[in-house]
């Protein structure tokens, strides 16, 4: 027998980290397997539904796009103040406060303004209000250390409680037949589709908070700052780089982001605040950012990745009765897979040499 | 207020505290040796989906909590291989067992919700039980409930007083000491995060046969992230753990006292938010004062994987 070893890489090869990528994808999709075997499904079955669910018409690949934007946005607002080692778990939160802040706009301020400028102000507010949430975690962190998982976490559930409140309560639909919400918003206040199909102008803005990120961060000053405090927090402190004013506005900047996410799904697709609006994009941001490994380009691929995990898995709802939930699983499957793919990439196995 | 209303309000916090109290000290012993798990909430909903369905199907609720124990056991193990073994980024792998954990119950959960099964009732503690004012407060609770006031101790106790936990404490703030010392680094914080999954999912099954009672989607609203809070501001001690646990049982009990006596002080919504700005109030009192006595108490290796440097 060949004795083996494993021994670490000084660097891991762009060709082991996309093999690993590779395997990491197969090994998830046979663990999904499993578990549609405990739900009481046919794993091929389960797939070929879902392949069905994304591939089986153009309206579905558009499905795909318009689940992957508020997936880019919060797959930014994840990445950005990761590059600093800042943790914001609190899209979900962001994102609702950013769907009130355009609702806010849409239902009270739009109808005495000129048309063009509503939407224009809707994503000014929901910006502001998602960056003003994010903020609050910000400056317990900047200015207290308080660590900001937990704050941001639980900043969501407040969130959220509050969007329930507004939309069951003070600004709950009075023409409302049964679903509660609030009214529908007005014309001028909806994000315009494309194509004819559910893709809405929110692609836009995924897009170019992107690119806008991609560029800051590789070709500003600013975003070199970032780099150095992210790598190197020692260097950034003897090099005097302002730290805690860093923190303040990459927090700021990342619930704006997040906050976006919430006014695309206002008001490119539900057109009222609703219950629908919380439903785990925030979260799955996380796992988007992660895969992509915080790089904007890789997310919006992994968006679109995760977004069509997500339709197939709304599909098997549809076609097979089983919860759409699935969708969830296979992602955190595949994150832990592409997680355990990283360590092996970063090893090989080499021959052990015999003892002189 | 009269002596009713006061007892009420004391059994309710208790009753409230006590899956938060049992999840505390599971994440305290895994943070007591370096490994930050993140994923208590999914570990929790796990652990009360499995505790529910096992004792649906069986009818036993010892088989309940153990399947509960059982699973939460797992999932935490998983997290150990990503973060002992791998090495990887534990907040990563934490965050994304939390998501799978919620995932994955919402998704098997699913034909459970509304069923029945048998669940923990009271049972009053003989003699103990009829002590004037406090007795039928505190010795007339599920079992589960007296599981945790002995934990509490027992934690303590075994944390303090004993080889294994000097041995945790040890790994948890120098490993590459304890490792020349001959302490088993990685063993040591397997057993423990296991530990720890093992009591988080013992919550969880607190939650959905006794507390609740039932299965329901997200049953635990945060009581995961809630408790990893906790464990900061019980600055890594049961006994400090115990006040929080107590504490959060409090908020939540005056919470329903209001909120069922239609009394207005506060609007529902924000009633119900009570909870978690008081998380982030513990948090913020505790993050100061420890920062004002320069030191915080925290495992030194905390988050950081352990590698052997040859």
């Amino acid at each position: 027998m060949i004795p083996l070893r494993l021994e670490r890489r000084l660097a891991p090869s762009p060709a082991s980290r996309w093999g690993g990528f590779a395997i990491a994808v197969v090994a998830a999709f046979c663990m999904g397997g499993v578990v549609f075997l405990l739900a009481g499904a046919h794993p091929l079955a389960a797939y070929a539904a879902m392949a069905e669910g994304v591939f089986g018409s153009l309206d579905d690949l558009a499905e795909v796009v318009v689940k992957a934007i508020p997936l880019v946005l919060c797959g930014l607002a994840v990445a950005i103040p990761a590059r600093i080692r800042l943790w914001n778990v609190g899209g979900e939160g962001q994102l609702v406060l950013g769907g009130i802040g355009a609702a806010a706009v849409a239902l009270f301020l739009a109808p005495r303004l000129p048309a063009p400028a509503v939407l224009p102000l809707m994503l000014v507010a929901a910006f502001l209000t998602g960056g003003l949430w994010a903020l609050l975690a910000g400056v317990l962190r900047a200015k207290l250390d308080v660590n900001e998982i937990l704050t941001t976490l639980m900043l969501n559930y407040v969130a959220i409680l509050w969007l329930e409140h507004l939309y069951f309560g003070p600004w709950r639909d009075p023409m409302g037949m049964g679903f509660p919400g609030t009214a529908m918003f007005p014309d001028a206040a909806r994000l315009p589709r494309l194509f004819g199909t559910r893709i809405h102008l929110g692609i836009l803005m995924g897009l170019a908070t992107a690119v806008g990120f991609h560029g800051a961060l590789s070709r500003t000053r600013w975003g070199y700052e970032m780099r150095v405090i992210g790598e190197s927090p020692k260097a950034a402190e003897y090099a005097a780089l302002p730290i805690s004013r860093t923190i303040l506005w990459v927090m700021f900047l990342s619930g704006g982001v997040a906050g976006l996410a919430g006014m695309a799904e206002a008001s490119g697709i539900h057109y009222r605040l609703q219950q629908g609006l919380a439903v785990g994009y925030g979260y799955t941001g996380i796992i988007v950012a992660a895969l992509a490994r915080l790089h904007p380009g890789g997310i919006i691929l992994a968006a679109l990745f995760i977004g069509g995990i997500l339709v197939g898995g709304e599909q098997l709802q549809a076609a097979m009765h089983l919860p759409s939930a699935v969708g969830l699983v296979l992602e955190a499957t595949l994150l832990f897979f592409v997680l355990g793919s990283d360590f092996l990439s970063q090893y090989r196995i080499c021959r052990r040499t015999p003892e002189p | 207020m009269n002596l009713q209303t006061l007892s009420f309000i004391v059994s309710v916090s208790i009753q409230s505290s006590a899956a938060v109290l049992f999840a505390t000290i599971g994440e305290i012993f895994a943070e007591r040796g370096g490994i930050l798990n993140l994923g208590l909430e999914g570990m929790m909903l796990m652990g009360a989906l499995s505790g529910f369905a096992t004792a649906y199907f069986t009818q036993s609720l010892a088989l309940g909590l153990l399947a509960a124990m059982a699973v939460g056991g797992l999932l935490a193990l998983i997290h150990g291989v990503f973060a002992i073994t791998l090495r990887a980024n534990q907040v990563v792998c934490g965050l994304a067992l939390a998501i799978l954990g919620i995932g994955l119950s919402s998704f098997l959960g699913r034909p459970l919700i509304g069923k029945v099964s048998v669940r923990f009732t009271a049972w009053p503690i003989p003699v103990l039980s009829d002590v004037p004012a406090l007795g039928p407060v505190l010795f007339t609770q599920v079992p589960p409930i007296y599981l945790g006031y002995v934990l509490v101790p027992a934690a303590w106790w075994l944390l303090f007083h004993t080889r294994p936990g000097l041995n945790l404490r040890a790994v948890g703030e120098n490993p590459a000491a304890a490792d020349t010392a001959g302490v088993g680094v990685a063993a040591t914080r397997y057993t423990w995060t296991v530990i720890g999954g093992m009591l988080a999912g013992l919550g969880g099954a607190y939650l959905s046969l006794a507390y609740t009672p039932g299965w329901k989607e997200n049953m635990s609203s945060g009581q995961g992230w809630i408790a990893i809070a906790m464990v900061i501001f019980a600055l890594w001690n049961p006994w400090r753990a115990a006040l929080g646990a107590l504490l959060f049982g409090v908020v939540n009990a005056l919470q329903f006292t209001l909120e069922a006596r239609q009394i207005s002080v506060l609007p529902s919504y924000l009633l119900r938010m009570l909870p978690y700005l008081f998380t982030i109030l513990i948090l913020v009192l505790t993050t100061r004062s420890e920062r004002a006595r320069k030191g915080s108490g925290t495992p030194a290796s905390l988050g950081i994987p352990f590698e052997r440097n040859g």
